[in-house]
């Protein structure tokens, strides 16, 4: 048996798991309309303030000489072996890390005035920042880096309990990020598909996402002395493509369908609720509601945590599911914040306030361009 | 037992398939100069190929190179087959594009169509929805080819729902580019002209080294 073991998010809710699961039941919102420094126009965003940063990590390491995301790396996986006690540099533990852009700020320093930090450009390579963390940590093995746009995170968790039943290794964290920059604002608005209000997932009224930071990291394991925060295992995990378009996912929910039915499921009742992407675009959402209405899921409750966070990307997957986990473990299910009115054509139900209940499972989702989908099953043990 | 059947390997304007060097365009021709050369060479018509930033090109046809005188896609089912791939720079080269588009405010050109080829899994999309394969999906970003890697979650892979998987390396970064994607699966391949070696690390590092390159 996988199990799920300690935890950390940092966002603009919170340094920690207890921190902003408490934010979440408060119903704290983490974006805002901010004008950000490369900005002229107000943007509806996720940030983490820069200064209570810098506060956070000055006892970890020099903070002029790491990222915003390798500081934010840092200190979210410092968190979880202080918690865990594990040993990075033993040859049985692994590190997944999980990104869309990585440092891709650092991309703009040749040409812009950033005359702040002297970070090396190279560090621009996935491979280069994930070096600094096992520096950091001293891990016997180099990181496996994955990035697979907006499935990167419950991909590594799901590839995690996927090495350790393998026999590969016995102790796997898996830590997913990605920071707000220019670069995907800026890609993102051209698309259209920003939200100027916090992102409304499955309303009528939603037209976009919200983009946010974070990190988030989980231990994944198979000693059952360690599954204590939560006594949760993973269950299984599936991958699968559309095969249909490149920036929009499949209008009839095939590839995200197809992961469903690869969780092979046994007993429906036993789910409490679906972590959907629920991104808040017009086409996302609703090629979701059809695809848990094909998977026969439409008595079981759903929600989106996008209107919390907005769009995390590579963190997203790990931050949602940690957040269910704590949802799973105070048997409350989480207001899918933002929701009003029922915009999507498949026939789903919404968690629209918190709410007890008693239930064992819970599944998670995700679903991104290159037309991946993803699914995983947790349940207590 | 997991066999790797068929691979193609593209770098200095050359294309090896299986060892044997198929198809070369002069070396001071540009990378796009011979992307276009490799898509004629190969007789396709794909007008989605066309739109394609430069290691999605590379990528894709490194894979119909490995796939041409293969009957992978008949004997396997297209709804179990994985795509693993794998690069150091990960969309690198189209990141610095839209760097460029939104680095000067006063020519300021973000563009939605080079935007979605920002991410490194694009490429799979793209071998996905040319064959129709809706299986497994993995992007890794490593420094050089982690052949220990690749074969460790190929045999996890394989070892659950998936029958066959096209993995490997694909990779555009400045004036540097290489590709290199080979078949795994389980059952015979019934082409003659295939290669037939089991799945190791040592098997994809010789094949990787195989080719001797003109130039």
């Amino acid at each position: 048996m996988i199990f799920t073991s300690y935890t950390n998010i940092i966002s603009p809710l919170g340094f920690s798991t207890s921190e902003n699961y408490q934010a979440v039941l408060d119903s704290k919102v983490g974006v805002k309309k901010i004008i950000l420094p490369f900005a002229t126009e107000a943007f509806c965003v996720g940030k983490i303030e820069d200064e209570q940063l810098s506060q956070r990590f000055a006892p970890l390491g020099n903070i002029d000489f790491y990222t915003k995301l390798e500081q934010l790396s840092i200190l979210s996986i410092q968190d979880v072996i202080d918690q865990s006690g594990i040993d990075t540099s033993d040859e049985r533990t692994l590190l997944i890390y999980s990104t869309t852009k990585g440092n891709i700020d650092i991309l703009s320093f040749d040409s812009a005035q950033d005359g702040k930090k002297r970070i090396d450009p190279k560090r621009v390579y996935l491979s280069e920042l994930t070096k600094q963390i096992q520096l950091y940590f001293k891990f016997a093995h180099t990181p496996v880096v994955l990035s697979n746009a907006c499935i990167s995170g419950i991909l590594a968790i799901i590839m995690a309990q996927r090495f350790i039943e393998q026999g590969i290794y016995d102790n796997v964290l898996v830590s997913g990020g990605d920071i707000l920059s220019e670069f995907t604002i800026s890609g993102f608005k051209s698309f259209n598909a920003l939200s100027s209000e916090p992102s409304k997932p499955f309303d009528a009224n939603r037209v976009g996402i919200n983009l946010g930071e974070a990190v988030s990291t989980i231990l994944i394991t198979n000693k059952k002395e360690l599954a204590i925060p939560y006594n949760t295992q993973v269950v299984s995990g599936a991958s699968a493509n559309d095969a249909n378009h490149i920036s929009g996912p499949s209008r009839t929910g095939d590839g995200l369908f197809q992961s469903l039915q690869n969780l092979q499921l046994k007993n429906k009742d036993e789910v409490g609720f679906i972590s959907a992407h629920g991104t808040a675009t017009p086409f996302n959402d609703e090629m979701e509601s059809i695809a848990f209405e094909r998977a026969g899921l439409t008595k079981i409750p759903v929600n989106s945590l996008k209107g919390y966070y907005g769009h995390t990307l590579g963190a997203a997957g790990v931050l949602e599911t940690v957040l269910s986990l704590e949802s799973l473990k105070n048997q409350q299910l989480i207001k899918s914040e933002g929701y009003e009115t029922k915009g999507v054509s498949g026939n789903i139900t919404m968690i629209e306030k918190h709410q007890s209940k008693s239930f064992l499972s819970f599944i998670k989702t995700a679903s991104g361009f290159g037309g991946c989908n993803a699914a995983a099953l947790f349940r207590k043990i | 037992m997991s066999y790797i059947t068929s691979y193609a390997h593209i770098k200095n304007n050359q294309v090896s398939v299986n060892g044997t060097i198929v198809f070369a365009s002069d070396k001071t021709a540009s990378l796009s100069e011979f992307l276009s050369a490799a898509y004629k060479f190969l007789g396709i018509s794909y007008p989605k190929f066309h739109k394609m930033d430069a290691q999605c090109k590379l990528g894709f046809l490194c894979t119909e190179f490995a796939l041409k005188d293969s009957d992978f896609l008949i004997s396997n089912d297209l709804s179990k087959i994985g795509i693993i791939l794998s690069n150091s720079a990960s969309s690198l080269e189209t990141d610095r594009q839209h760097q460029l588009s939104i680095s000067d405010k006063s020519n300021y050109f973000p563009s939605p169509a080079v935007f979605v080829y920002t991410l490194p899994n694009i490429v799979i999309g793209e071998i996905a929805i040319r064959h129709k394969i809706t299986g497994e999906n993995a992007f890794f970003v490593s420094e050089k080819l982690d052949a220990e890697l690749l074969d460790n979650y190929t045999r996890i892979l394989m070892n659950a729902a998936t029958e066959a998987v096209i993995e490997g390396w694909t990779e555009v970064d400045r004036s540097h580019y290489e590709a290199f994607i080979f078949l795994v699966e389980t059952q015979e391949n019934r082409n003659k002209s295939s290669i037939f070696k089991p799945l190791k690390q040592s098997n994809i590092l010789e094949l990787y080294n195989q080719t001797t390159w003109t130039h």
